[in-house]
């Protein structure tokens, strides 16, 4: 391409010849979407296999002859698999709403109630979300086991908001502080407590920023995997991470079929969850990275 | 009206305390330990399997996060162009982000498998190799597997953030460098990436810090091997605190990790400021 033409199309992207189009875009897009989704098809192929399709090296490893359910029945029926479900749908439920509440008011106060030192708080809640799960973990497992939680879903339960009141407040801080503040004056003057000016103006206003950070917190303790694995030891509290790595391995035969299976299904929930909601979710990542 | 305050005063400063504390005692699951000084870090020091996690984890962080960077700027300016199903291109991109990175892991571990891997049967039936490839077998066919992997996971979260960052770029700014006759390549480096530069600095911070830290994807497809050669500093203090019940050692590696942490965060913060005082300077 002769570079009088490069400067012609530079900047208007409908200018761009149809041809070199498919070539610098929509080709890397295409190659980018196979590599990255890959891996669900080959997992969701894998999990319909019959085992001697799996094992076998003849045919085309790429589709299905004889799609089974047997390893999904194995799971549902022969492997404590519905009950880590259970467990991960209720400690990531309790833990969101739990989470929720309290980021709603750390985040209120930090951006309304002028208090003395409220911007270095609000810094700190930051820098604590900057903390990774993989640094903490000793020594919550050390407190865990003093306070006679080991092994039970309250251990969970109480570890997951440490890592999601961070992440919540920091999102929600960023809605409030969108909110006007004109809005809050006139309630104050009509007589209406904190509580009520929070309840009845400030909520109702920052219901995008709930459903994502909601949305963000599900997800985020659904994928918790190394408190999980160190705070639990019975296979009937396990979450499904947990559960799959820990249990579905056994010795040196890996049931790849079931394997497959249970991550399938583990991955389901937070896919559907996330179809629904995928802009909330997008602006609450894109909203706790900038600022 | 904090009761966040004191939740993360008991389960996040005290354990961080606490931690680095437990680093400095020689305790064992089950029994408190005593102050040992600076014990822990001298043997590990000594230890040629912690220097080699050391090593790991830095290779690994340097490596994921500069591809992660290179791969995610280039999607996030593919999915800025004017594309068909925009929304649903978006959000499928996006997936390997939000499925649990343990579940995945599987996937990855079961399409490196030694005997059935099929990146080695489509090789093989290509005609391109002969054998089947040991993905995770091999120390640096190891490494550069969960690299890999790595990679294939954070490349959303870069790019759709970057995406955002795109998007609040005016095209105007494109446009007046048109009309000035700047070539692609020049709107790139002299419009894109000047405007860009914050976002990046927060991204790649948020990115190196969880790569550095990582654990569940080596933890699922290797465990450490072989040989330790995928060792990260993470699961090498799981191994030792939790399967070993050395929590005082554990704790120590765990603790050791914080000063690059900390490096990270610092260069991005007093990159971000330089750059966002050079724009102000630059604009008007």
């Amino acid at each position: 391409m002769s570079k009088e033409e490069t400067q012609d199309t530079g900047g208007m992207n409908y200018l761009v010849s149809l041809p070199r189009r498919v070539v610098i875009v929509y080709i890397p897009l295409l190659v980018f979407l196979l590599v990255l989704l890959f891996p669900f098809y080959w997992m969701a192929i894998t999990g319909f296999k019959p085992n001697a399709e799996l094992l076998s090296r003849t045919g085309n490893p790429f589709w299905v002859i004889a799609p089974t359910l047997d390893h999904f029945k194995h799971l549902l029926f022969e492997t404590a698999y519905p009950s880590w479900m259970w467990n991960t749908v209720l400690i990531s439920t309790v833990s969101t709403f739990f989470s929720l509440a309290a980021s709603v008011l750390a985040a209120y106060a930090i951006e309304r109630l002028r208090f003395y030192g409220s911007r270095q708080v609000g810094l700190g809640i930051f820098l604590a979300y900057l903390v990774p799960p993989s640094i903490l973990f000793i020594p919550l497992a050390y407190i865990v086991f003093q306070l006679g939680l080991f092994d039970t879903r309250w251990a969970l339960m109480l570890t997951y908001p440490t890592f999601l009141i961070p992440f919540c407040t920091w999102l929600l801080m960023g809605y409030f502080r969108s909110i006007p503040f004109e809005l809050e004056e006139c309630a104050l003057i009509d007589g209406a407590s904190r509580l009520q000016i929070l309840t009845k103006i400030v909520l109702p206003l920052a219901v995008p920023g709930l459903i994502s950070a909601g949305i963000f917190a599900f997800t985020l303790s659904w994928n918790e995997f190394i408190y999980a694995l160190t705070f639990i030891s019975s296979s009937e509290n396990k979450t499904v991470p947990v559960g799959v790595i820990t249990e579905l391995v056994e010795g040196d035969v890996y049931h790849w079929g079931a394997l497959m299976a249970g991550a399938l299904l583990g991955s389901l929930p937070v896919a559907v969850v996330y179809s629904f909601f995928v802009e909330y979710y997008v602006a609450g990542m894109t909203g706790a990275v900038k600022e | 009206m904090l009761p966040a305050t004191l939740l993360l005063l008991l389960f996040l400063t005290y354990p961080l305390g606490l931690g680095t504390w437990l680093g400095f005692t020689d305790a064992k699951v089950g029994r408190a330990g005593v102050w040992v000084g600076l014990d822990n870090y001298e043997y590990l020091f000594g230890d040629a399997v912690a220097r080699l996690s050391l090593f790991n984890t830095l290779f690994y962080t340097v490596v994921a996060s500069v591809l992660k960077f290179g791969l995610g700027l280039w999607l996030a300016i593919l999915l800025n162009q004017n594309i068909p199903f925009k929304s649903f291109v978006r959000a499928a991109v996006l997936l390997p982000f939000i499925v649990p990175t343990a579940l995945s892991a599987i996937a990855f571990w079961w399409i490196y498998d030694a005997q059935f891997s099929i990146i080695s049967w489509t090789l093989v039936k290509l005609g391109w190799i002969d054998t089947y490839i040991d993905f995770l077998g091999d120390p640096w066919m190891a490494r550069l597997s969960t690299i890999a992997a790595n990679i294939w996971r954070g490349v959303p979260f870069v790019a759709i953030c970057l995406l955002a960052g795109l998007q609040t770029i005016s095209p105007s700014l494109y446009e007046a460098a048109a009309i000035d006759g700047a070539k692609p390549s020049q709107q790139f480096w002299y419009v894109t990436l000047p405007l860009l530069t914050p976002i990046i600095a927060v991204v790649m911070t948020f990115s190196v810090l969880f790569t550095f830290t990582d654990f569940q994807l080596i933890y699922v497809l290797t465990r450490g091997g072989p040989l330790n050669a995928t060792h990260l500093m993470a699961t090498l203090s799981f191994q030792r605190a939790i399967g070993g019940g050395a929590l005082g050692e554990g704790a120590a590696l765990a603790t050791a990790m914080i000063p690059f942490l900390l490096a990270a965060i610092l260069f991005s913060y007093f990159g971000l400021q330089r750059r966002a005082w050079q724009q102000g300077g630059g604009d008007k």
